[in-house]
């Protein structure tokens, strides 16, 4: 009787471990507030990168309307210049482009640091920095290219 | 829960197949706006000359097998790191599986209509 006992205590025991050992895995403390989480420049630029993946993940239907349309005929060319006419396809275009073009640029600087570029915290800044002037630069140019 | 849905079945293999598809990638739209800065007045005939060419076809197929890697690995993860039970609770897997389900439904839309472009015209 006395070992049944002992026996269950330590089965109690081992049960109560291994269930503490499984939850504390979800008491782990998690900080999801973001008005107490700090963005430096290097986060914005990473989280940019995310967001317009997303967005032209879903633009990217846009480009192939267009490019079906401009093969099929002359009668198809045309129209997508007639579409591209109104402002909002103009917008709307640009806007896809301009997501592309920054995935691309912050995708570059990925790569660069996949190999070691400027790994360090100042190098992230600068690197940070730069995707953002040059993704500026390029949406003034696609901008007065589409316009 | 982590191995079940990417692409490669591994991390590095992901990792892999996304900067891969990313140089693809990359290379083609260089290639199309380098067409665009050479054409600056580009008419149908111009157009329909560069996507006629057989090895612009396999550059384009090419692409969009890219693409359609580089999508998934981009949204399985972006969905693996939003969409969990700190967000969603107990319907997490269920409304992960749906967004992912969406994405390939997507995905595929573009591999299929894409083949049709380049070769049905």
């Amino acid at each position: 009787m006395r070992v049944f006992i002992k026996f269950a205590k330590g089965l109690a025991l081992l049960t109560g471990r291994l269930a503490e050992s499984i939850n504390l895995k979800d008491k782990r403390p998690v900080n999801l507030d973001i008005t107490t989480i700090k963005f430096p420049l290097a986060a914005i630029t990473s989280l940019l990168h995310r967001l317009s993946g997303i967005f032209i993940f879903l633009g990217v239907a846009l480009l192939l309307y267009f490019l079906d349309l401009s093969l099929q005929s002359e009668s198809g060319f045309a129209l997508v210049l007639e579409l591209l006419d109104s402002v909002f396809v103009k917008l709307l275009t640009w806007a896809v482009v301009a997501g592309l073009l920054y995935h691309l640029i912050a995708g570059c600087k990925h790569l660069l640091m996949d190999m070691g570029v400027g790994e360090t915290k100042e190098g992230a800044h600068t690197g940070a920095v730069t995707v953002v002037v040059l993704a500026l630069i390029a949406f003034m140019v696609a901008g007065v290219w589409i316009g | 829960m982590s191995n079940v849905t990417n692409l490669g079945r591994s991390g590095l293999s992901d990792w892999v197949i996304q900067r891969f598809s990313a140089v693809i990638l990359a290379a083609y739209t260089f290639f199309i706006l380098g067409s665009f800065l050479i054409h600056p007045d580009m008419d149908y005939v111009q157009w329909k000359t560069i996507f006629e060419n057989n090895l612009m076809r396999i550059f384009s197929l090419v692409t969009l097998a890219a693409l359609c890697a580089h999508a998934w690995i981009g949204m399985w993860t972006v969905s693996t790191d939003y969409i969990t039970a700190l967000q969603f609770g107990k319907r997490a897997t269920a409304v992960r599986l749906l967004f992912q389900a969406g994405c390939i439904l997507l995905i595929s839309v573009y591999l299929i209509w894409g083949i049709q472009i380049l070769w049905g015209f």
